[in-house]
């Protein structure tokens, strides 16, 4: 589903590089953890495969198809179809409702009103919410907050979802709920998941857990 | 405190550099243009009044009577009364000066009385000019004339120059023989012995004011009382001061109109600063609630949020201020002390720096932007400090709860105050009507924002269903974008649709009053020149002339309380040319009713009159009864007029003279040869030609003159209100780049995203834009039928200049989403993955 063949980034030309050798592939329904150092450019790799950080070498393709060349149009596009993100601030927006929320990524697609709403509806329910779909996100604690933001990564269908530290804002006990939530929707709807994270535990639920290295990535013993 | 204050809100002010000046310069301005008026009207009013007390001198009581004139009999009767001390006649006249545009005002003098009541009207003969001659009896010549300083720099003369004046269509030669050292500077005047200037100006017998000083010990009031039983009918005794507060009250109106359109500039001013404070609060809410948690009392945040506002105030009331000095000093030197409404023509004011007025206009300056600061810093000060140290919580502030209730209160209470009769002559009700339509306007932005939204369409589109989604959701928002626009769109409509209707008006009614094809007259009706019988002959005897219609201005004393009244006698039967509002020109009158007389709306309103209705006129120094036929709309004469039968008025006074003539050629006729027979008959230097376009235009051209103060500070204020959306949108931008940033994340692309802030200021300008023509056109109705009513006397015919509006509406939306647009771009510079992990 999705392939990295030795992608490597700089941000200076004359500058050594902060990753080079990464590849990766990982097929649908899989979820993959990426851990390693501050400052290791993690956060900067899941940026790059999503089109929203340029990358210097090295081949991207997701479904056999090289996107590494998109232009930024094309790949704002790609991401509309294709991927779901979930962020560690929520970032959900407070002038709309859970359900317009969730419906954001099909407004996108340009999917009929009656339709987005009953899908949104749906996911919202998926993830527990179902009740609460016309109420405003002032009126949600993280946790909730974090489940939205679920529902709207995946409302879509996308095949690929990307999360960055997904739980750093919720305390564990949250936390474990959430990504369990997160992954188990993920598995569910065949997309191939990358969650980054500092947290062992959260990586721990993952299928595979990756260290990334300014040399590649490395397969952790545990998974290996 | 002192230091916090410094540093965390003062400080703040020069963050945000853009709005802070923004605001500043809207407030200037409405401060400069507040105190501008004011200052020039203060000093031509010193001036004016200086004038006036310079010619009554010492006087104790003036005698006042038509602009014709009262026998001279009334002086001799006087002067001779136990009560008086001296007695001074005086004939006042303007000398129609052939050589020159203007006339000159002309006082002819007893030099042998003058000293005693009004010692500064002493002409002085220049003694070196007249070596040769017995200088002490050079002043009693009939040719002689002194001149003041302002008088002699505006005529360029010296000593021993001539200056020809006209009489009737006669014109005579008088000698410059010295000055008026007590005129002062800014007066521009002419002293003539008063037998010389009877006998010049054919007055012989004629006076139009006595100076009285009264005897020590003798009771002022009771004296005027006394000596106005005895005086003819028409004839006044005034105390100096009633007559001086006459004539200035007469500007009032135009200057407290001047005022309140200043005010809304202010206002607009203290609307922006409310929208730069808002924006900052909302920008600024975790780092308060930091400071909450760190100690700060809420008591300690509302005032610094407070002080931000006031010095904001106080400095943009400073630099308006001095800009006010400065657009004063300019305004004396190209324009005059008059602002174009006439009220002061031919004074010549000097700028002095008044310290009162300046203080008092720095104070306002500083309220403005105390009130603008109000509302945003008590939200500050009672916001919760925990939640509002979570992201998202801004979103709070704008989610406003609606005051619709509150608005139609505040409207409903306009339309009662619309029913109140003016305050001493002010529309004071009138104007808090205006202000209370803009306060209800603004209130009603939050349910106009929903309703708006319900009736726009959510479309299909992400951009139309996320702006509409954020509109509908923070009406605050609009609310604090818009209320600048409403303010400024509301004052700019509602003075484009008054100055329509207002222009529209006065030119139907020139094109009624002016139904002649030719206009013939030796002088202005004030002035020195007229026609006589004789003329009138000629002139209807001239080939191709088919009907000449005679005119007679002269001026009556309807009451003492009051200013002179227009009166008006022309041939009225079988005639159009006076746009009636009421009555009728062929009246049917009883034997007993007397005979019709027309008032305009003016003399209707000041003295209580309507059609049916009988009054007093008092003509040649007796009192005969009138029935009013007819009350006619009239632009040109503030304080009343009147238009009674030529023939009734020839009866009544036994005068015969004649200021205009109008003539009807027969058809098919060219004017150009008629004028040149006329030229030729009376001399093209005794006679001015005017035709009934060329009137039209000028007085048109006059209207524009007078109105371009006011399309300067339409400009202005809707400059401000789009500067304002500019800003509120840039600052709002600024605070959405985390939901930009996910938005991109989301695969919308950068375009999306300004089309998407440009559609919001689109929009947010378009209900504000809604409102504010709504307001606008509620503010005009006012402006039209009670604020001009009442100041003026004067009733229009309301015109909307729908084609200019509907430009105008949509320049306004389509700079507003371009200024959003802009904004937005901005904000869309960070790249999305530095936005969605910015934390501040």
């Amino acid at each position: 589903m999705l392939e990295l063949i030795n992608v490597s980034k700089r941000f200076n030309s004359d500058a050594s590089p902060l990753f080079s050798g990464v590849s990766m592939k990982l097929a649908a329904g899989e979820c993959v953890a990426i851990m390693g150092e501050s400052g290791v450019g993690k956060s900067t790799l899941l940026n790059a495969i999503a089109g929203l950080e340029p990358f210097d070498g090295g081949r991207l393709m997701l479904e056999g198809v090289d996107i590494g060349q998109l232009d930024d149009d094309a790949f704002a596009r790609l991401r509309r179809q294709r991927y779901g993100f979930v962020f560690q601030a929520f970032h959900i927006l407070p002038h709309l409702s859970l359900v317009a929320n969730v419906a954001l990524p099909l407004w996108l697609l340009d999917v009929e009103g009656g339709e987005a709403d009953r899908r949104a509806r749906d996911m919202l329910a998926q993830v527990g919410l179902g009740g609460r779909a016309d109420d405003w996100p002032r009126n949600l604690s993280g946790g909730e907050l974090q489940r939205v933001a679920i529902a709207r990564a995946l409302v879509h269908r996308p095949a690929l979802v990307l999360a960055d530290e997904p739980t750093g804002n919720l305390d564990p006990e949250r936390a474990a709920g959430v990504l369990e939530l997160l992954l188990a929707c993920i598995r569910s709807a065949g997309a191939v998941g990358i969650v980054v994270t500092h947290s062992e535990a959260a990586a721990a639920r993952t299928d595979r857990v990756l260290r990334l290295t300014p040399t590649g990535l490395v397969a952790t013993p545990a998974h290996a | 405190m002192s230091r916090a204050l410094v540093r965390i809100f003062l400080a703040s002010l020069l963050h945000r550099r853009l709005a802070t000046a923004l605001s500043l310069v809207a407030i200037a301005l409405g401060v400069a243009l507040g105190l501008t008026v004011q200052l020039i009207h203060a000093a031509a009013l010193d001036e004016f009044g200086r004038g006036m007390r310079l010619l009554s001198g010492e006087a104790d009581l003036q005698v006042v009577g038509p602009r014709g004139g009262f026998d001279d009999a009334v002086y001799f009767a006087l002067a001779q009364r136990e009560e008086v001390a001296a007695a001074s006649p005086v004939l006042e006249l303007d000398a129609r000066l052939p050589d020159h545009e203007e006339s000159l005002k002309v006082f002819g003098i007893d030099l042998f009385r003058v000293a005693a009541v009004s010692p500064n009207l002493m002409p002085v003969v220049d003694r070196s000019a007249n070596e040769d001659e017995r200088s002490s009896l050079v002043a009693l010549r009939e040719d002689a004339i002194f001149l003041s300083a302002a008088a002699r720099a505006r005529l360029g003369m010296n000593v021993g120059d001539k200056l020809a004046v006209q009489t009737g269509l006669r014109e005579q030669q008088l000698t410059l023989r010295g000055g008026v050292p007590g005129a002062g500077m800014g007066q521009p005047i002419g002293m003539m012995d008063i037998a010389a200037a009877q006998k010049v100006f054919d007055r012989i017998g004629r006076l139009n004011r006595i100076d009285l000083r009264l005897k020590p010990g003798i009771d002022r009031d009771a004296a005027r009382l006394a000596l106005a039983s005895s005086v003819p009918a028409g004839v006044s005794v005034l105390a100096p001061e009633a007559a001086e507060s006459q004539a200035t009250n007469l500007s009032r109106a135009y200057r407290v109109n001047l005022t309140m359109l200043a005010a809304i500039a202010l206002l607009t001013g203290g609307f922006l600063v409310f929208s730069t404070q808002v924006l900052a609060v909302v920008r600024r809410r975790r780092e308060f609630a930091f400071l909450r948690a760190l100690g700060l009392s809420r008591r300690a945040l509302f005032g610094g949020l407070l002080a931000e506002g006031a010095v904001l105030g106080l400095l943009g009331g400073l630099v308006g201020v001095v800009f006010a000095y400065v657009l004063t000093a300019l305004a004396f030197r190209f324009v005059g002390g008059d602002l174009g409404a006439g009220y002061f023509a031919g004074v010549s004011p000097s700028l002095r720096f008044e310290s009162l007025l300046s203080g008092v206009y720095l104070l306002l300056g500083g309220f403005a932007g105390l009130a603008g600061a109000w509302l945003p810093a008590r939200e500050a000060a009672s916001m919760l400090t925990a939640r509002a140290l979570r992201a998202g919580d801004e979103a709070q502030v704008f989610e406003t709860r609606s005051r619709t209730g509150l608005a139609v209160a505040a409207l409903a209470l306009a339309a009662g105050l619309c029913l109140l009769p003016p305050l001493g002559g002010i529309p004071a009700f009138g104007y808090a009507a205006v202000l209370l339509i803009l306060v209800g306007a603004v209130m009603l932005m939050p349910g106009a924002v929903r309703l708006g939204m319900r009736l726009f369409a959510r479309g299909h589109s992400l951009t139309l269903r996320l702006a509409h989604a954020r509109l509908a959701a923070m009406p605050g928002q609009t609310v604090v974008a818009g209320a600048g626009v409403v303010a400024s769109v509301a004052l700019a409509v509602s003075m484009a649709i008054m100055v329509s209707s207002f222009r529209d008006s006065v030119d139907d009614w020139l094109a009624r009053v002016l139904p002649a094809d030719l206009y013939v007259r030796a002088s202005s009706s004030t002035a020195s020149g007229y026609l006589d019988p004789e003329a009138l002959r000629l002139v209807g005897a001239l080939p191709g002339v088919a009907r000449v219609q005679p005119v007679r201005f002269d001026t009556v004393r309807l009451a003492d309380d009051r200013l002179a009244t227009t009166l008006i006698a022309r041939p009225m039967r079988g005639t159009a040319g006076l746009p009636l509002v009421s009555g009728t020109l062929e009246p049917a009158l009883a034997a007993g009713q007397g005979d019709p007389v027309w008032i305009s709306e003016a003399m209707a309103d000041l003295q209580g009159l309507a059609t049916g209705q009988q009054v007093d006129i008092p003509i040649a120094g007796r009192m005969y009864r009138f029935t009013v036929a007819g009350v006619w709309r009239d632009y040109a004469r503030q304080h009343g007029a009147l238009v009674m039968e030529r023939d009734d008025y020839v009866r009544l006074s036994g005068d015969p003279l004649i200021n205009d003539l109008a003539i009807e050629l027969e058809p098919g006729v060219a004017v150009e040869p008629v004028m040149a027979a006329l030229r030729e008959a009376f001399g093209a230097r005794a006679i001015e030609l005017a035709l009934p376009g060329e009137i039209r235009a000028i007085s048109l051209r006059i209207f524009d003159r007078t109105f371009l103060v006011t399309y300067l500070m339409e400009a202005v204020a809707v400059l401000i209100g789009l500067f304002g959306i500019g800003t509120t949108f840039a600052a709002l931008s600024a605070s959405r780049r985390k939901e930009f940033g996910m938005l991109r994340h989301l695969g919308v692309m950068r375009g999306q995203v300004i089309r998407l802030v440009a559609l919001e200021g689109a929009l947010t300008a378009a209900v504000g834009l809604s409102v504010g023509m709504a307001a606008g056109g509620a503010i005009a109705w006012i402006l039209v039928e009670v604020i001009n009513r009442q100041s003026f006397h004067w009733s229009m015919d309301i015109s909307v200049p729908l084609g200019a509006l509907v430009v105008f509406g949509l320049a306004l939306v389509a700079l507003a989403g371009l200024t959003a647009a802009l904004a937005g771009r901005q904000a869309m510079r960070q790249s999305a993955v530095l936005a969605v992990r910015e934390d501040w």
